[in-house]
Parts: C-alpha cells; structure tokens; sequence
C-alpha cells in the first residue's frame, strides 16, 4: 500500500469522526429527553441521566398526560393547523388565479404587498388583534387563532403559488377557454388539478407552520383547554413544580408529534425547503 | 391564430376579493392601528391620548430598550452569522469530500441528522434545553460534576445567560443553511473546480472563489431569512429566561410583549413593535432590491 492511499484512508477516518462527533452533540438532546423520560425519579436520582433506564417506566409520561389533558392539545393542534392549511390554500389558489392566471393591473404592486404582509413581525400585529378578538367575542377561540393564521399564511402561499402558475402553459388555458370553460370551472377544474403537487407542499408546510407558532395563540388563547401543543407544554414548565422526569417526558411530548411529521413528510419538505429558498 | 383571441384578463380581481378584504382585515389594519396606538399613551383599558413622539423619544433613552436591541444583535450572530459560516464549511465539506469519496448515503445521514433540531417548534427546542440546563439536577452540570468540573447556573447567572442562548440557538439553526447550501451546490459545474486544479488552486482558494461565488443567491437567502428569524425571536426568550435575569437577555420583540401584556405600556409596546417593523422592512426592500439587481446582471 502506498502512502498517499494510506494518507487518504486516515483522512477518511478522521473526517467521519469528526463529523460523528459533532452529529452526537446535535442528537444529544433527543436522545438524552428520551431515555430520561422512562425513568423512575429514583432512578434518575441514583443514576444520573446518562444511565439508560432499568424498564420502561411510563408513569411520568401518563401522568403528564393527564395532567395537561394532553389528548386535548393533540385536537387543538390538529384542528387549528388542518383549518389553518384548508382555508390558507383555499386564499391563496383565488389570489393566485387572479394575479398569476388572470394577470390583473397592478399584479406587482398586490405581489409585493403580499411579500411585506409576509414579512411583518406579529408583535406589531398582537395589540390590534387581541383587542379586536375581545371585541368581537372571539377571544379564547381556536376560531381566532384560525382566522388569523390562514391569512397569515395565504401570504406566503399567495406569492408561491403566483410565481407558479405565472409560468402555466397559456395554451392549456386558451384551449379550456374555446371550449366554453368560465373561470370557476377553469380554476376547478384546470388549475387546482394541475398544481396539485404544489398545493401538497404548501398543505404541509402550513400545517406544520401552524403546528409550531407561539407567540400569537399565545396571546390569543388563554384558558388551556384551547392551547395547543407547544403552547401548553411551554407555558405548563414554568408553572409546576415538575421534577426531573416528568419534565423531560414533557418534553419528549412535545417533540414527538413533530418527529412523527418529518418522517412522514420528509420528502414533500425537503423538496420544499430548498423550493422556498429561490422563491 | 385568430384575430380575437379568447381575452384571459378581464373579470378576474372578484377572485382577489376574499384575499385582499382578509389580508386588509387580519394585517394591513392591525398593523395601521399598532402604528397608530405607537402616538399615544394607553394602559388597553380607558381612552388612548395623543402624545405624538414621546414614546419614541421615551426609547431613544430607555436603556432597556437599547438593551433589547443590543442583545438582538448577539442573537444575530448566533442564528445568523456563526450557522452560515459553519453551515457553508459543512456543506462543501459534505458535498466535496464525504459524498465524493465515502458515500452519498453517508452525507445524507449525516445532513439529516444536523436537520433535525429543525423541525421542532422553538418553544420545545427551548422546553428540551431548560431541561439540560436545570441548575440542580440538569445534565449539563451533571456531567460538569462527573469531569469535577464548576457547575454553573447556565440561564440564571446574567453573565452567561446570553451565551447559553446563543449557544442553543447555534444547535437549532445550523441545519437550515446546511440543507440549502448542499442543494445550491449541486447546480455549481464541477468543470470548474477541474479548470481550477488544473491552474494549481488549492482547497480555500477553490472555497472561497468557486463554491462561495457560485452559491451567492442562496447565501443570500439564508442571511436575510435567519436575520428576519433572530429580529423576531420570542418564544426562545420566553420558555428559556423571560428576558432575564433582570434584563440580561432581553430581546425587542419580549420587551413588546411586556410592555403590552405584563405592563399595560400598550403605546409604548406598540412603538418598539413599530421599530422592529421598519427594521425588518428596511432589511426586506434592501433585499429585494439587490436580488433584482442580481436577476438584471445575470440577464445581461
């Protein structure tokens, strides 16, 4: 064996090593919330967190569970984040056929209202909001938080979808149109089937989106039988007196419905992710 | 072709309808009126008055409010500056090297695996580091014990409160500008970092000349979005430290909210809310602009 094969087998080595070493330090905290939440309190006690656990031990997950009627967050969560991305395409696909099948005056100008619409922080929207939600009796409603987060999101969705379907085959539309096809029947029938895939995309991003948002259900939902997920468990860490292992099965709550979604929509958002990158 | 074409633009703004009346109801006029609330002073229960710019000049010498913005800018360099640099290494050393010679499964496992805190919402991500932070029974100080090593109050000493932030918010971010900087890379010819070798350049020269330049937009990207991100960062602030000890952590967007919900400042939140708006927007324009300018010089 030469010296420069055996040079590049030891950079190999260190290369995956040093790549592992770091993988470890980023999966540390999964993996150290998981075994931790199957602990007794004794057993954390005794043996440190680093032990893995004699059993699996479940009592510290139910008892959160039950606690924070966590059955109720999982609802919560799935209903204002379906409705967040049925509603949220729902505007989107009608602002899009406006602005990028039909073309309207002043497309631009709605365009990037839209992009700015998108980029504005929700704080200097939070005041406004919450009064309004007081006012009209929607405060501490998933209604609320629904209304808010479709329109929030259709103002991604609008610009994707209008950059989309700026480049569909205008002969298809002309053709459906000969054919004596209005509008409506051209958006449900022509359009929508076709972008298909691009709507499956945005129904996942939306939805987890949704799923991950903070600061405005927050404000906007405060009696806990309406939280949703991460807020609950956010708001509920500070508040009891938890020990170790309940904490860390709170925790791992917490983390595994989105662990869940990943695997199930791995693909769909690393085509998206990188899709969303050269918007 | 005919000589009246079937006409496709007349008719269709009754469809822009629901979207712009619902983007001016939920948006554009909460966002109006939190201007407007910014020119008085209101406690959200009686009557707001008019006080014009005092909130503004009250900020122009709030140390907190300086504070806030100061402590943004270390926020900046944890979720903006440390994961691009990290992220650009990363990637073309995944990319380059380990996808090249051991295996395109292998970087891919190892992209993944880096993701991965990615797809957690912040405040669980926060939620799971408390949890390793816990003075008393944490992990990290656990460990620290093991190795006789000081065991610290990572989030409740207000000289490293700060650090142990930013140090979570390197975790969480490093996989956004990983995973689109391996893309981005794939659209760089390989010709010529071949022509480069060719002319004697060795890695950094290849680097910085080749992979740095051809990936530009992306980089770009990646740096506007994760400044917008740490502009608007909250939920890490709230489950980590609630901005403290005292104001040691302290970020815009926390302040905001104490002002408006915790103080009954509503004026005075309302005018730090409109600051971080402008800002973002300011950075948006910038954006948008150079890109554009990006898109012309590349047409021609």
């Amino acid at each position: 064996m030469n010296a420069s094969l055996v040079l590049e087998r030891f950079n190999k080595s260190l290369a995956l090593l040093l790549l592992t070493a770091l993988l470890i330090v980023m999966l540390f905290p999964f993996a150290i919330v998981t075994i931790n939440a199957f602990k007794t309190p004794a057993e954390y006690a005794s043996n440190g967190p680093l032990s893995l656990p004699g059993g699996l031990y479940t009592d510290g997950l139910r008892d959160f569970w039950d606690r924070v009627d966590f059955t109720n967050k999982l609802i919560n969560s799935t209903v204002i984040s379906v409705s967040v991305a049925v509603a949220g395409i729902g505007l989107s696909l009608l602002n899009a056929f406006a602005l990028g099948i039909g073309r309207v005056r002043g497309r631009v100008w709605f365009l990037i209202f839209f992009l700015m619409a998108n980029t504005l922080p929700q704080e200097a929207l939070a005041y406004p909001l919450y009064y309004f939600a007081k006012s009209l009796g929607l405060y501490n409603t998933r209604l609320s938080v629904i209304i808010v987060f479709s329109v929030i999101q259709s103002a991604f969705g609008t610009y994707l979808l209008t950059s989309v379907f700026s480049t569909f085959p205008r002969e298809i539309l002309e053709a459906a149109r000969i054919d004596g096809c209005n509008k409506v029947q051209l958006l449900l029938r022509i359009v929508t089937p076709i972008s298909r895939p691009t709507l499956s995309v945005l129904f996942v991003f939306f939805f987890i989106w949704t799923w991950n948002e903070f600061f405005l259900p927050m404000i906007l939902l405060v009696s806990t039988s309406n939280q949703t997920v991460p807020l609950a468990i956010a708001v509920l860490q500070g508040q009891h007196n938890m020990d170790a292992t309940t904490s860390s099965a709170s925790a791992l709550l917490g983390i595994l419905p989105c662990v869940i979604f990943f695997l199930l929509f791995q693909r769909t958002l690393t085509k998206g992710i990188t899709a969303g990158s050269v918007k | 072709m005919a000589v009246k074409s079937v006409s496709l633009d007349r008719g269709y703004w009754v469809f822009l309808l629901p979207g712009a009346v619902a983007l001016l109801l939920v948006i554009i006029i909460p966002f109006l009126i939190n201007v407007g609330i910014s020119f008085t002073a209101w406690n959200g229960i009686t009557e707001p008055t008019w006080i014009g710019l005092d909130n503004y000049q009250k900020a122009a010498h709030d140390k907190t409010f300086w504070m806030s913005f100061q402590n943004n800018l270390y926020i900046i360099v944890a979720m903006t500056i440390i994961p691009t640099i990290i992220g650009l290494f990363l990637a073309a050393f995944l990319y380059d090297f380990v996808a090249n010679k051991i295996g395109n499964r292998v970087a891919s496992v190892f992209r993944a695996g880096y993701y991965l805190p990615q797809i957690l919402p912040v405040a669980i991500a926060g939620v799971v580091w408390r949890w390793i932070l816990q003075p008393r029974w944490g992990v990290l100080n656990w460990l620290l014990d093991q190795v006789g090593m000081e065991p610290r109050n990572w989030l409740g000493d207000a000289d490293i409160a700060i650090y142990s932030v930013m140090g979570i918010m390197v975790w969480f971010q490093i996989g956004y500008p990983l995973v689109i900087f391996m893309a981005a890379l794939q659209r760089v010819d390989p010709e010529l970092y071949e022509a480069a070798s060719v002319d004697g350049a060795n890695w950094l020269e290849k680097f910085i000349h080749i992979t740095i330049h051809q990936i530009r937009p992306e980089i770009f990207v990646v740096v506007l979005m994760t400044l917008i991100h740490s502009l608007k960062i909250f939920a890490q602030i709230f489950v980590l430290t609630r901005g403290g000890p005292g104001r040691a952590t302290i970020v815009p967007s926390y302040f905001a909210y104490q002002n408006f919900f915790e103080k009954a400042n509503v004026g005075y939140g309302a005018t730090i809310a409109t600051i971080m708006t402008v800002i973002i927007i300011l950075l948006t324009v910038l954006f948008i602009n150079v890109q554009s300018r990006q898109e012309l010089r590349e047409a021609a």
